[in-house]
């Protein structure tokens, strides 16, 4: 029995199809690319991988796509629940597994059309009396549709209680599209926004603006996760797993978590910033660089909060300065992040952390990155991960 | 590389892709945990369920008290006043059956339960969390009736 | 880093409601009545759960479950594919969890309206254009559209290649319904079952009889998985995990893997027995009683041989004169199985399993210290082996 998993396993590979408003292929094939590119890139070969492990929400099943890059024996096939809250869930299975000896290399996969396939700004369709279903049906009838209203809601609520203006949202939203501008995988590459366009562009739903809201795109973001022990030997240095955690607070729904006390936190990524903390023994003073699930820019501050980088109630202040920036005390989202690089359901962020302890950003520090705070997605059941270097 | 441009990126966060073919706002599904309450809406009253044992009011409704695990519940009929907890003003992409732009709120009822719904009778733009409200339950098109929300006269 | 799972953990608690044609309530709330029931049982505050696990099809997402009974925290939480192969895999993902100290008790369940909400019956609905979507319409354009349909294709080879007869079905369809007769829970309760009603039942697709097919019920299953430290200290006899194990093995569909060059076995079966045997350092000489997932007959055929309490091709001999009766070989399916107690996706196996171990089974065999659990066929699957506390 291990009472932690810190530094068992590690990031071996990573791989990434590239990002786009048409991907012109199936989903299928899209999973198989990045799966295929990210067990090249850990210097295994399909054969070495007997694990797989997805989101409910990909319309590719592991089996297919075992069948089509040609990994022959699945030793775990798992699914992770809620959406954008899910992508380090990926890692927190794939290290579960490892660690317990289930498996030796693991995959992790989000494949999506989302931008010329089915969309999420399309809305919640109707169908079955699930929970699920029901939930929805409170919010439906009256028009809060989509993720933007969603996450409005606790920002709005937000901003009165803390006295907040949008100054911090748009800080955010234009550091990160420089990052992006400078990224030749980002939508937003050669597209760098200004303070003017950022308060020029229309209300979404207030008080979020455009470029307050992440961009649907098309994409496929795959990583491979084996034993520490075995990942020294692979061709890239291993990004070392010290914390992998998941969290579902009290009073949880999907989005709408309205019922709780307080809906000026997020106190889910309370739950799993505690457990990454107290399993890698490191604290928010030892992060040297993040990638925190922004698919609107408020929800940055929530998670901020949550993971101690500040005081409740101060990060609409302590982001602004630069603080964000490369030379910042926190480089945040160096890849675009899912506001301007894509949205690969946060994969393609994981990818980037891993980058980042290799070295290899687009928009690399020039400070130390000896361990990155990788999050997942807001106002549902989330997880996290810390990586960092082989000591 | 991308040929993303400023009003392309605008239009798609308007259009929303493939949009639903009704007209009508989207119905809430109905099973067995709460088609008493939706009963209760079609009748004009607006019920919070209540667990028989302790008396907890719990909404939205759900077959088991998280405080006492009882499975006995009865309702209790809401004041109908309450204040604006949170809001959003809906403006893209708009769908079909709503008008835009949307108010949306967290209203918290005097009873201690929270429930969203829209605000009618007021302009998007004097909505402020803490003003106080009132239910008000009507038809928002032939067969769907909802509760919703108008402001109370502050003298 | 544990090489082996092997009693790390133990099943301390399990629940159930009624099964019924018709429930007449919510799939919510039949899940919030078996988990509660499987905390209590287990001797386990609400506030000790903090993880749960179950089906990608469940229509009842944990966190509905957890503000319904009013767990405060989870700290571990996950779905596991393709329905029925499903079963253990809840037990594996609990195993996974708390083997590696990301939580402490782990919740399974699942819960279903399956006779009166949506039945399996009537065959694949539309959807969007998922790969599994794109997998069913190389078969419902021409009517293989039912589990015991694909099923059937692989029987049928069965026995072609090893000259089987009916009458290997016959005896499990029977054998299973005479465990039910004594269960009170079951559906097939005070109602046996003769050769002769078999033989005369009605084709459902041949060679599979509506005796060789389980049925659609309603009602929910739970149990609480966790640590064996902590499970000496709880009110029941602990059922330790020594082995749990999932498999897809190679050219793998979803039911249709007809594919493979030899579709007269199920080699994902092979695998998960390969896991299980390894991980408990058991054989199948130290299995004395099963839970063999049955939605119909002629797969436990295929599950017996995989687990090697028989030669390859040799399980429809080994099944006649008794040998899962429950005083033969190899007790099997005391509960009345899926085929006759309920079809509650293999989660009834999980607590009759350990009800085996617990020497609590209506129909409880002379020696049960190791028990095998099984999921279902033709997916990718999973299965535990159940032991007692040393």
């Amino acid at each position: 029995m291990l009472t932690s998993i810190k530094d068992e396993c590690a990031i071996a590979g990573i791989g990434q199809t590239e990002i786009s408003k048409l991907s012109g292929r199936s989903e299928l094939q899209l999973a198989a690319e990045c799966v295929k590119a990210a067990i090249e890139d850990a210097g295994l070969k399909p054969t070495d991988i007997d694990g797989m492990t997805g989101f409910t929400l990909d319309h590719v099943d592991e089996i297919e796509v075992a069948r089509t890059v040609g990994i022959p024996e699945l030793r775990l096939l798992s699914r992770m629940p809620h959406g954008g809250g899910a992508p380090m869930s990926l890692v927190h299975q794939a290290v579960m597994a490892i660690a317990s000896g289930m498996c030796q290399a693991v995959v992790g996969y989000r494949a999506m059309n989302g931008r010329s396939g089915a969309r999420y700004s399309s809305g919640v369709a109707e169908g079955p009396e699930t929970t699920d279903r029901i939930s929805w049906g409170w919010y439906m009838p009256y028009g809060l549709l989509t993720p933007a209203c969603w996450v409005a809601m606790h920002t709005m609520r937000y901003l009165h209680e803390y006295g907040a203006t949008d100054e911090g949202l748009a800080e955010i939203a234009v550091t990160q599209r420089k990052f992006a501008a400078n990224n030749p995988i980002a939508l937003f590459y050669g597209k760098p926004i200004t303070m003017e366009d950022y308060y020029d562009a229309p209300f979404i739903v207030e008080p979020l603006r455009l470029y307050d809201c992440c961009i649907e795109t098309d994409g496929g973001a795959a990583f491979v996760v084996t034993s520490a022990e075995r990942a020294k030997d692979l061709p890239h240095p291993p990004a070392v797993i010290r914390g992998a955690a998941q969290g579902s607070a009290f009073d949880q729904e999907v989005m709408t978590s309205f019922y709780r006390e307080n809906i000026t936190y997020l106190p889910e990524y309370d739950l799993v910033a505690d457990q990454c903390y107290a399993q890698s023994g490191l604290g928010p003073d030892d992060l040297d660089a993040a990638i925190i699930y922004d698919a609107f820019t408020s929800i940055i501050l929530f998670q901020l909060e949550s993971f101690r980088f500040c005081k409740r109630g101060e990060a609409h202040e302590w982001v602004k300065g630069g603080t964000l920036d490369l030379d910042g005390r926190l480089p945040c989202n160096t890849h675009g992040g899912l506001l301007s690089e894509g949205y690969v359901h946060g994969i393609n962020g994981l990818a980037e952390g891993v980058r980042l302890i290799r070295g290899t950003s687009v928009n690399q520090p020039t400070k130390k990155t000896d361990h990155v705070l990788v999050t997942s997605g807001a106002s549902m059941p989330t997880s996290a991960i810390i990586i960092g270097k082989l000591n | 590389m991308s040929d993303l441009s400023k009003e392309e990126t605008e239009k798609n966060a308007a259009t929303g892709g493939d949009a639903p073919a009704a007209v009508q706002r989207m119905r809430p599904v109905i099973g067995h945990d709460n088609r008493w309450w939706w009963d209760r809406i079609n009748e004009g009253e607006l019920p919070i369920q209540r667990c028989k044992e302790c008396g907890t009011l719990r909404h939205p409704p759900r077959p088991m008290c998280w405080k006492c695990q009882s499975l006995e519940w009865d309702h209790v009929i809401a004041s109908g006043r309450g204040i604006v907890y949170s809001f959003v003003v809906v403006h893209r992409p708009p769908f079909p059956g709503y008008e835009y732009p949307l108010v949306v709120a967290v209203i918290e009822l005097e009873e201690g339960t929270r429930i969203v719904s829209n605000l009618v009778g007021i302009e998007p733009g004097d909505v402020k969390i803490g003003i106080p409200v009132e239910v008000s339950i009507g038809n928002v098109d032939e067969t769907l009736k909802l509760p919703l929300f108008r402001p109370v006269n502050q003298e | 880093m544990p090489t082996s799972i092997k009693d790390e953990c133990a099943i301390v608690g399990i629940g159930q409601t009624e099964f019924s044609e018709c429930s007449g309530r919510s799939e919510l709330q039949l899940t919030v009545e078996c988990v509660k029931a499987a905390i209590d049982e287990a001797g386990l505050k609400l506030s000790d759960i903090d993880g749960m696990v179950t089906f990608t099809i469940d229509g009842s997402d944990e966190i509905a479950v957890a503000r319904g009974l009013g767990t405060r925290e989870l700290k571990f939480f996950s779905r596991v594919p393709h329905g029925i192969g499903g079963a253990m895999s809840l037990v594996h993902q609990a195993v996974m969890a708390i083997t590696t100290g990301m939580c402490k008790a782990v919740v399974g369940y699942r819960a279903l309206n399956g006779r009166s909400g949506i039945q399996m019956r009537p065959g694949v609905a539309g959807g969007p254009l998922s790969t599994d979507q794109v997998h069913w319409g190389w078969y419902t354009p021409y009517g293989l559209l039912t589990p015991p349909s694909w099923v059937g294709m692989f029987t049928q080879r069965y026995m072609y290649e090893y000259g089987a007869t009916d009458e290997c079905l016959a005896e499990i369809a029977v054998t299973t319904r005479k465990h039910a007769v004594n269960n009170p829970n079951a559906i097939f309760y005070e109602r046996p079952l003769t050769a002769e009603d078999y033989y005369n039942s009605r084709w459902i697709a041949e060679p599979l009889r509506l005796y060789d097919c389980c049925m659609e019920t309603d009602g929910g299953c739970a149990f609480v998985v966790t640590s064996a430290e902590r499970a000496r200290d709880l009110p029941n006899p602990p059922a330790l995990v020594r082995g749990v194990a999932q498999g897809a093995a190679y050219d793998q569909e979803v039911m249709t893997s007809f594919y493979r060059k030899n579709i007269a076995c199920m080699p994902e079966y092979d695998l998960v027995a390969d896991q299980c045997y390894e991980q408990s350092g058991l054989g199948p000489g130290d299995i004395d009683a099963a839970l063999l997932y049955d939605a119909f007959t002629s797969i436990v055929l295929f599950q017996l041989e995989s687990f090697r309490f028989c030669k390859r091709g040799e399980a429809h001999e080994f099944v006649k004169g008794g040998a899962l009766d429950l005083e033969g070989r190899l007790p099997c399916n005391t509960n009345g199985g899926q085929l006759s107690e309920a079809h509650i996706q293999g989660l009834n196996g999980v607590n009759e399993g350990v009800r085996l171990i617990r020497g609590t089974s209506i129909n409880q065999p002379k020696k049960s210290d190791h028990v095998l659990v099984t999921s279902g066929v033709g997916v990718p699957t999973s299965a535990v082996i159940l032991g007692k506390l040393n």
